[in-house]
């Protein structure tokens, strides 16, 4: 990783968003995004085509950051923006703490690696 | 979404791999991962960094935390996360992201910097988040005792204290079963 200070220059990062940082919805690191299909793809441009790309399998909300290399807090805007127009679909929305359903299923599914 | 699609991963899950720097974090991840460990950035903004110190910073804007994290399909339809703590301590605005909704922590230790460990064991605690602490048997590294270890981080007696090899893949794996089964004992 680069530091701050020798990164090339760049569009600063909440131009995309026209400078919104806040989402309608809480879109957790772990959220996965999809979108079913790649129609709407040939309308899109820019950054939302790249994730309407990313997001043709089911992907995290970090790992479309990390691939679109775009920060965190812009994917969230952009995503909630899409997820608003019918663009991608959210889910898994994470609560403030797994139940016991969701930590039995990652037990039994880590015994199994 | 429900499974209707052909790869319908529909429920995900996290873990936070925390320790202090160079204790092992990402080669933790990367053991695991089934991916090479990838790096998301976020962006500090007045907003979530109300009381940071912006001074030196040239353009707030382009102050950024970066984090590793990897990826464990558990089955089709369940994938794990990990997720490296940012090495800077002063990234605390961060840490709140990482453990909402998280099942737990890992917490890598170095018994030759223990003190490393007191601000996350702190953060976890203020937040109700399970966690353990991981040593991390680095060769050379002295061996000790736990109830001296214990006694030295000061660690509550229901806090697990293992101690793993973050380089092999079934030693980290271990480490996140047990912490999944902590987690457990403290879920209603």
């Amino acid at each position: 990783m680069s530091a701050p200070g020798s990164r090339p220059a760049r569009v600063r990062p909440y131009a995309i968003t026209g400078g919104r940082t806040r989402t309608r919805v809480a879109l957790a690191l772990e959220t996965l995004v999809h979108t079913d299909g790649a129609a709407e793809l040939r309308t899109l441009s820019g950054e939302r085509r790249t994730i309407c790309e990313l997001c043709l399998r089911p992907i995290s909300v970090a790992e479309v950051s990390a691939r679109a290399a775009l920060p965190l807090g812009v994917v969230r805007v952009l995503l909630d923006d899409m997820a608003g127009a019918g663009l991608v679909v959210l889910h898994g929305a994470t609560a403030d703490r797994p139940d016991r359903a969701l930590l039995e299923r990652v037990l039994d599914g880590l015994q199994r690696l | 979404m429900d499974s209707s699609g052909s790869e319908s991963a529909s429920a995900s899950a996290k873990i936070v791999v925390a320790g202090g720097f160079g204790v092992g974090k990402t080669t933790f991840v990367g053991a695991v991962s089934e991916i090479d460990p990838l790096v998301t950035e976020a962006v500090m903004t007045d907003a979530s960094a109300p009381h940071d110190d912006l001074s030196l910073a040239g353009d707030k804007a382009t102050t950024t935390v970066a984090m590793d994290f990897g990826r464990i399909s558990l089955t089709s339809d369940l994938v794990l996360y990990l997720f490296g703590t940012p090495g800077q301590e002063r990234f605390w605005f961060m840490w709140d992201d990482l453990v909402r909704g998280a099942i737990g922590a890992v917490l890598l230790a170095d018994t030759r910097r223990l003190d490393a460990c007191f601000a996350p064991m702190d953060f976890f605690e203020d937040r109700g988040l399970p966690y353990l602490v991981a040593l991390n048997a680095f060769d050379g590294a002295r061996r000790f005792d736990d109830a001296d270890i214990r006694d030295a981080m000061e660690l509550p007696d229901a806090t697990p204290l293992l101690t793993c090899d973050a380089r092999r893949r079934g030693s980290a794996k271990a480490m996140l079963v047990s912490l999944v089964e902590h987690a457990l004992a403290l879920t209603p």
